[in-house]
């Protein structure tokens, strides 16, 4: 067992874990955060898309021992209160989002690629989602949710204080 | 885009104020904050964690196996091989006998003496947790001696061929026919064909494809006493309940079935897995909670898989481009075993063949063949993807024979507007429509002419990238089903739905649906149906569903019913509230019953307006109880199940221009432009995403998707690295529109858009890449259409396929040419 000091959504955590437990299983089976899911074995499908320290990675692919002293955002942590990140709106006014599985690691990984890139056109947007995975959408609503919220999050601001996360 | 039909042909019940609004989703606030409920969630006191051993070979006898030593490993609970549940495991249940005669091998939960398929079930640990199972199935020790593997269904349904099953006389499990002229509804086939000027003959590989859900399989569970709760990501809680307590023998009252939320299932989760039933019997044999969750290799290898069919098919005609006839013949793998409805699924399709034309014969046969693979079942469209794809790409060979524009020949042929409801060679009735309005509407958004224009000039000038357009007229049937044609067709169960509606105390409503959603978006289409039919807010609506003692009755979610079937019968139960409170009110306001209207929530006198009780107040006053009639009961909850009487037929009209790079073999969507007809729209975004979604799966067909088994039968597309499951960059922009006929046989008007793009969209693309390249002597490019068979197909004829390894499902194989019809028999 490693010890590990990590901050997940805003919240201190100081746990045990096997060397080989992946980030996402820490996540899920250790601290509960089960909003982050598992939808491949082989990070092709990108379902458990986080932010370690404000860059967005695919947590099955990230050891939890990687994340030692780091900062961890998931989808549970993006939210200001009732206040839904821009992105969360988004997807929600565009119909980007159909059983919703992918939905966690497509609206973390589409954070990354606005931050990146704050005004992306649509090629530029499907190419930076071609990490995720979704079986319902067609991502064609995807895309338009990623458009709507990169103009809100580039009047707003939202990017500069998204690590920081909310309280969990 | 919207067309709306003249008036005459729209139901009484026009939309209200809430169906037909683009109302933004119930179901996204928990789905984008994280706070879902997926089984794999789920976390019990006590619980231990399953992990399964496969075999890694497609046809063995299990020789030695030897499980002492996971044992032994730490935390491990239990292990269990077939011999611990051989005398209690049952079948897994098959629901379609389609044929009297058809043979059903038994298929095991786990695996006794023999494996048929590589990724069956062999031993199972069982521990403490997760990681300590997945460790000590490396711990046990089994040895196979291998048995010829059956693969190719043109070779299995040989004389002597090799047999999956030793106990079976042969591979073939049914042979399924229709004709027309037997059931009264056509000619005769092989007179019509005799007498025909033109014959064109053709053999279509559908391709194995995977649903590939994105949530993998899981299922917990739980015990209490006697008393079992069986949470799976499934799509058929109320048919899993009937089926998990007939193969265990866990009385159906003591077995509770949750689907909490699902995420997606496509078909794929239509089922009675192996492992919810080895979680069953374990749990019942340790008295302890119990998880099993897939891996997406797992999933891949051992979820049920779709399509796989070789069609044979000829098609009559006169040299005018009259159709005369149409002959199909199938061979359909089932894989090793027959699951819930394996068998059915081709048979699903054989009244789909003829599609919108008016065909005076058709002869339909199928065999459907064992083979030792992971057995097919239901994925998006069921059947119907099948026929739509071999009858929209036989039309097109038909139009070249003739040197027919094949939208003319589809013109020609197809069934008029004024002639609805019209009863087709196949004995449906195709409930309404306008062909010809959807086709010209279709035509305008793809920019049809200027495209033709590019390809005339692209064709002339020798461009590498050649250009072409693809079109399938479609339509397929929905609202599965009127329960005695079910029962004609030997289906296991019937085709109605329920609901029931409770009206709480401070006037808030609860809808109970047997209807299961898994991403449709029930919760919302509820509420708004609900909301005008009661006339409540849509925010004082509930909608419950997917737990067998919520909502004890359903038949849930497949087949483009939940709408049609499951809505009407939220309209049914809510009419029956609203008689209900009628009498109350009536008491309470002191008037006639025949005297009060209702509108807008509220009953009032006639000739009174502004006076009146609302429906939501009455449900306090009947609540309370104090002062009601006489003689009725203190209640106006309600509940109702509908038996639709016909299926719906929703039809349209897709376009897809692919341009082909010849030098490269790479393909590219140019623009995909459809126009599809549902009938009565609740909510227009939920429609246009599920267009979108089914768009994705069926061009995903053409272009990217097969489940491809090496000579050994190993499955060689196992992980998502290697089963090409489309990515944002892999699909084009759609451009849907819409025209409305509402469907005349539900009150909603509703037809069922679930399948609809999925159905319609896999001819539109691979007629666009044949027309692309046809003057270079291509007919025809096997699916999915990868860079090498379409380089192939071009340069060195053929139809680019035939590189698969000889034995494989690829059927690369032995090509039949001049009549497949005839060489395959």
């Amino acid at each position: 067992m490693t010890q590990i000091n990590v901050r997940v959504d805003g919240a201190s955590y100081s746990d045990d874990v096997e060397p080989r437990t992946l980030l996402v299983h820490y996540l899920r089976e250790q601290l509960g955060k089960v909003g982050t899911v598992v939808g491949c074995d082989t990070s092709n499908c990108g379902a458990c898309t986080v932010h370690l320290d404000g860059e967005s990675v695919k947590s099955c692919t990230v050891l939890a021992v990687q994340a030692d002293g780091a900062e961890v955002t998931t989808i549970e942590g993006i939210a200001d209160g009732a206040t839904l990140h821009p992105m969360q709106k988004a997807f929600h006014e565009q119909h980007g989002l159909q059983c919703g599985y992918c939905t966690p690691g497509m609206i973390m990984a589409s954070i990354d690629l606005v931050k990146n890139n704050p005004n992306p056109t649509e090629h530029e947007i499907r190419e930076g989602i071609e990490g995720n995975l979704c079986r319902c959408t067609g991502y064609q609503n995807i895309v338009k949710a990623v458009q709507q919220a990169a103009g809100e999050m580039s009047s707003t601001g939202t990017h500069a204080v998204e690590t920081t996360g909310a309280q969990a | 885009m919207t067309i709306t039909e003249d008036p005459s042909t729209a139901t009484p019940e026009a939309p209200a104020k809430e169906v037909g609004s683009a109302r933004l989703r119930k179901e996204d606030a928990r789905l984008i904050t994280g706070k879902t409920t997926w089984t794999d969630n789920m976390v019990l006191p006590g619980m231990v964690y399953m992990s399964v051993l496969r075999s890694p070979v497609a046809h063995a006898t299990i020789t030695h196996l030897d499980v002492s030593a996971a044992k032994d490993r730490p935390n491990v609970v239990a292990v269990y091989t077939g011999a611990d549940f051989k005398d209690e495991q049952g079948s897994i249940p098959c629901a379609w006998p389609v044929t009297p005669d058809m043979v059903n091998p038994g298929h095991p939960s786990i695996a006794v003496d023999t494996v048929n398929h590589v990724g069956e079930a062999v031993a199972i640990v069982v521990a403490r947790s997760r990681t300590a199972a997945v460790d000590a199935v490396e711990a046990i020790d089994v040895d196979y001696e291998n048995i010829p593997v059956v693969l190719d269904m043109e070779e299995a349904t040989k004389d002597g061929a090799p047999l999956v099953h030793a106990h079976t006389e042969s591979n073939t499990s049914y042979h399924f026919v229709f004709d027309a002229g037997e059931a009264g509804t056509g000619g005769d086939t092989d007179a019509a064909f005799d007498a025909a000027d033109v014959v064109v003959s053709r053999r279509f590989v559908q391709q194995r494809l995977i649903p590939a859900f994105m949530e993998p399989r899981s299922v917990v569970v739980g015990v209490s006493g006697d008393n079992y709760t069986l949470w799976s990501a499934t799509q058929i809680p109320h048919i899993l309940r009937v089926m998990a307590a007939l193969t265990t023998g866990i009385p159906e009252h003591k077995l509770r079935v949750i689907a909490p939320d699902v995420g997606g299932g496509f078909g794929g989760k239509l089922q009675v897995n192996p492992e919810e039933i080895l979680a069953l019997l374990i749990a019942r044999r340790l008295g302890k909670p119990v998880k099993w969750t897939e891996t997406r290799s797992e999933s891949l290898m051992t979820a049920h898989h779709g399509r796989d069919q070789i069609q044979y098919i000829d098609v009559a005609a006169d040299r005018e481009g009259n159709v005369k006839g149409l002959r199909v013949r199938l061979l359909a793998d089932m894989g090793a075993y027959l699951r819930l409805i394996t068998p059915g699924v081709p048979a699903l399709g054989a009244f789909m063949f003829p599609g919108i034309y008016k065909f005076p014969a058709y002869r339909f046969e199928c065999d459907g063949v064992f083979t030792n693979k992971v057995p097919t079942d239901a994925y998006r469209g069921a059947g119907r993807p099948e026929a739509t794809f071999a009858i929209e790409r036989i039309m097109d060979e038909l139009a070249v024979e003739l040197s027919m524009d094949p939208m003319e020949l589809r013109r020609k042929n197809w069934i008029n507007a004024e002639e609805f409801p019209f009863t087709t060679v196949a004995g449906l009735s195709y409930d309404s429509g306008d062909y010809e309005q959807a086709t010209q509407a279709a035509l305008e958004l793809l920019g049809y002419d200027e495209l033709r224009a590019e390809q005339k000039q692209r064709r002339e000038s020798g461009d590498p990238v050649q250009l072409g357009i693809g079109i399938s007229t479609f339509t397929e049937m929905c609202g599965l089903a009127p329960s005695r044609v079910l029962g004609s067709l030997a289906f296991g169960a019937g085709g109605w739905e329920q609901a029931s509606i409770r009206m709480l105390p401070t006037g808030k409503v609860e809808v109970v649906t047997g209807s299961t959603p898994h991403g449709q978006g029930h919760e919302t289409a509820w509420s708004q149906i609900v909301a005008d039919q009661l006339g409540v807010p849509f925010d004082d609506v509930e909608v419950l569903h997917g737990d067998t003692a919520i909502s004890s009755r359903g038949l849930d979610t497949y087949g483009s019913r939940s709408l049609v079937v499951g809505g009407t019968a939220v309209v049914k139960a809510s009419e029956k509230v609203v008689a209900k409170a009628r009498k109350i009110a009536a008491h309470l306001l002191e008037a006639s019953e025949d005297d009060l209207e209702f509108s807008g929530g509220k009953f009032s006198v006639k000739g009174t307006p502004g006076a009146g009780l609302g429906i939501q107040e009455i449900a306090l006053a009947i609540f309370a109880a104090h002062d009601y009639p006489e003689g009725i009961e203190p209640s106006i909850d309600a509940e109702a199940a509908f038996d639709p009487t016909n299926f719906s037929f929703p039809h349209g009209t897709h376009l897809c221009a692919m341009e082909v790079d010849t030098d490269t073999g790479f393909v590219k969507i140019r623009k995909y432009a459809c126009v599809d007809d549902i009938g009565n729209i609740v909510n227009p975004i939920i429609v246009e995403g599920q267009m979108h979604g089914g768009l994705a799966q069926g061009i995903s067909q053409a272009l990217y998707e097969e489940a491809i088994y090496d000579a050994d039968g190993n499955l060689t597309t196992g992980t998502f690295v290697d089963y090409l499951v489309p990515s944002a960059m892999d699909l084009p922009h759609f451009d849907t529109g819409n025209t409305t006929h509402a469907a005349p046989d539900n009150p909603l008007g509703a037809k069922g858009v679930g399948e609809a793009g999925c159905i319609a969209s896999t001819p539109a693309v691979v007629n666009a890449a044949l027309d692309a390249v046809r003057h270079l002597g291509v007919s025809d490019i096997r699916m999915p259409l990868t860079p090498e068979r379409v380089w192939r197909a071009i340069h060195q004829g053929g139809d680019g396929g035939d590189r698969a390894a000889e034995g494989s499902n690829a059927y690369g194989g032995a090509r039949t040419t001049e009549s497949g019809y005839e060489e395959a028999k």
